[in-house]
């Protein structure tokens, strides 16, 4: 080995100051559900222990994600950059408050998630790697939420797909194959089309990391085709929110896992893809998003409506829930075609109310399997007879879902709703308060037919469980307290649209010292 | 090279789209795993194509001399290669258990998770 024949100037490449401590916790949340994955991979033969762990690890990585909201709430955007490379060339992972709001809310309905699965998923569940992949499956979804760099992204998207594979087939039945085939070929394909993307972008701009990008995409508009890049990341992303016209996948797979995992999949997965386009759109591409403002708005409310039909006329409570969760999607998308502080922030705030609402939901079917020994609204009925507390509970998320006063989801809808009617977009206004209609009428009938109705058979009066009972109740709670006291979020979500729309804090954070031509 | 290698790109795309229509759950197997490659090979053409010239800095300069391939797209399609290959790996495995257990592998066949008759939630009480 030669020594370089000139004194090599480090500081032009690398930031040679060592991390300040509080940014560790940019890259933390990720390197702990890995680690903890593969821990307990290390301890299957011991399922109770097993258990225990991935519990007290969700616990702690809501703690971490809470730590890191507080941190990007009080002090802007957070990048720590792999290796110390100087940005563009390392990886950087830049937190903002979208990122940050949305890791914390996805943790929070992981622990909900993992508590029920104490009691739904049993010892040869957890011996087939129920636990492993479900810290693998936060790694990917919480490492997607705060990345800052496209590729990675890419990486993120990628662990979060291959582990919900491992999920879906959790048990291997018949159904379970037929709708993880079609699960996995439509999702592999969207997450092809998103790298194909990719590459036409690092052709295009030669950088992958996003406020690079961001701040490139004023000088090259007009000379790079952008526009290209644009259409093929909303399909892409469409295709992982499951949006109106690639939406097909969703009914068709996500009623055949474990219930705990349908919850988690209705609560994360598709809120990823949202998330996605968002940061992509929104941030990256605003002119294109521009552009293709009315086609994502004619998406959006043709996914409400379909989603709202489809609920309408499903027999099984799990594929009527599967088309909520499709018309909550057609909301977020509305928000993002609608743009501006409005739209946007009641995209974030539908997002956050999504991914608690809807895993409390699938988590109350499956309660109501375990207390009406069926999801087949035509077998179900007498659970109000049989359990007052647990009634009351599904009601209050069947209100929540449907948009009405006085839960979490009312105030996404309004904001929304406003935000259409002040550009004079009357008729996405009037999808969505259709929608909500429909929606409405579906969760009626629902709560007729399973409450209401005297069981078609005697109930036997059913063990109470404190697991499941715990993990409903509190995210249930959530949904009442989104809905009472909405200011603080509504507050988090407007400061999340307005770092998106303005790009400045994003870029200054990754850039501290000015972004080299 | 740059022009060869698009209509090389653009014939797999055309290529995986084609089989991926098809209703037989290998056929689709096959266009996933050419929809892999058409994406890599778009990746390598995304960063110059050039011969000869190894991505080395020399001595006494401090960057590339023009004309090299810029080696970013080459990592990124080893790490996709990775990936596609792994994920094509399972899905293979999960297109023969679909076969084995659902006896076809028509997809149009496949009715395991929506069966056809389906009744309509009921009407009332």
């Amino acid at each position: 080995m030669a020594a370089p024949t000139t004194p090599i100037d480090l500081s032009a490449a690398m930031i040679t100051a060592p991390v300040p401590i509080g940014h560790w916790l940019a890259i933390l949340p990720v390197a702990h559900c890995i680690t903890l994955g593969a821990g307990l991979l290390m301890v299957r033969a011991y399922p109770r222990l097993q258990a225990w762990l991935a519990i007290s690890g969700l616990m702690l990585l809501a703690l971490m994600d809470a730590a890191l909201l507080v941190k990007v709430t009080a002090e802007g955007p957070l990048t720590m950059v792999m290796g110390r490379w100087l940005p563009p060339f390392g990886i950087a992972f830049t937190v903002d408050l979208v990122g940050a709001l949305m890791a914390f809310t996805a943790a929070l309905a992981a622990l909900a998630g993992g508590i029920y699965a104490l009691a739904d998923i049993g010892d040869s569940g957890r011996r087939y790697g129920f636990f492993p992949l479900l810290m693998l499956l936060m790694a990917g979804v919480t490492g997607a939420f705060l990345t800052g760099d496209i590729f990675n992204l890419y990486v993120w998207f990628e662990v979060l797909l291959i582990s919900s594979f491992g999920l879906i087939i959790l048990g291997s039945e018949r159904e379970q194959i037929d709708g993880a085939l079609r699960y996995a070929v439509l999702n592999l394909i969207a997450t092809t089309l998103f790298l194909a993307g990719v590459g036409i972008l690092y052709a295009i701009f030669g950088t992958l990391n996003m406020a690079d990008i961001a701040a490139k995409a004023t000088d090259l508009r007009g000379t790079a085709p952008l526009m290209t890049l644009a259409s093929l990341f909303l399909l892409a992303f469409g295709m992982k929110a499951a949006a109106f016209p690639v939406n097909f996948w969703l009914p068709a797979s996500y009623h055949t896992p474990r219930i705990v995992v349908s919850a988690l999949f209705a609560g994360l997965l598709t809120k990823v893809g949202i998330y996605a386009l968002i940061r992509v759109m929104v941030m990256l591409l605003p002119v294109e998003r521009e552009e293709l403002g009315f086609l994502i708005a004619l998406a959006a409310a043709a996914t409400i409506l379909i989603g709202a039909l489809g609920a309408l006329a499903e027999n099984d409570i799990r594929r009527l829930f599967g088309y909520v969760v499709i018309s909550g999607i057609g909301n977020m998308l509305a928000g993002v075609a609608l743009g501006g502080i409005g739209g946007i922030s009641g995209a974030v705030f539908y997002a956050v109310h999504s991914m608690v609402l809807m895993t409390a939901l699938y988590l109350a079917a499956g309660e109501i399997a375990r207390r009406g020994g069926s999801f087949l609204l035509s077998a179900l009925g007498g659970l109000y007879r049989q359990s007052g507390g647990f009634t009351a509970v599904s009601f209050v998320l069947f209100l929540a879902a449907c948009g009405l006063p006085p839960f979490s989801g009312f105030w996404p809808k309004v904001i929304l709703v406003k935000a259409s009617l002040d550009i004079g977009a009357w008729w996405l206004a009037a999808s969505m308060l259709t929608g909500g209609f429909l929606t409405t009428i579906a969760f009626g009938r629902l709560f007729l037919l399973a409450y209401w109705r005297p069981a078609p058979m005697a109930l036997a009066p059913s063990r109470r469980c404190w697991r499941t009972g715990l993990s409903l109740a509190a995210l249930t709670a959530l949904v009442i307290g989104f809905g009472i006291m909405p200011e603080q979020l509504l507050r988090l979500s407007q400061s999340a649209a307005a770092g998106l729309v303005d790009r400045q804090a994003y870029v200054h954070s990754v850039f501290p010292e000015g972004r080299a031509p | 090279m740059e022009p060869l290698l698009s209509s090389l790109v653009g014939l797999f795309f055309a290529a995986a789209i084609y089989l991926m229509l098809s209703k037989f759950s290998i056929r689709i197997m096959l266009g996933i795993a050419i929809l892999g490659n058409a994406v890599n090979l778009l990746l390598f053409t995304s960063g110059r194509l050039t011969r000869e010239v190894p991505p080395i800095i020399p001595a006494g300069l401090d960057a590339l001399p023009s004309g090299t391939a810029n080696p970013l797209p080459q990592a990124l399609i080893l790490t996709a290669i990775v990936i596609s290959f792994s994920f094509l790996a399972f899905l293979l495995v999960l297109t023969y258990r679909a076969y084995q257990d659902l006896g076809t592998d028509d997809t149009s066949e496949m009715h395991a998770a929506e069966p056809d008759d389906r009744p309509l939630p009921p009407l009332g009480y």
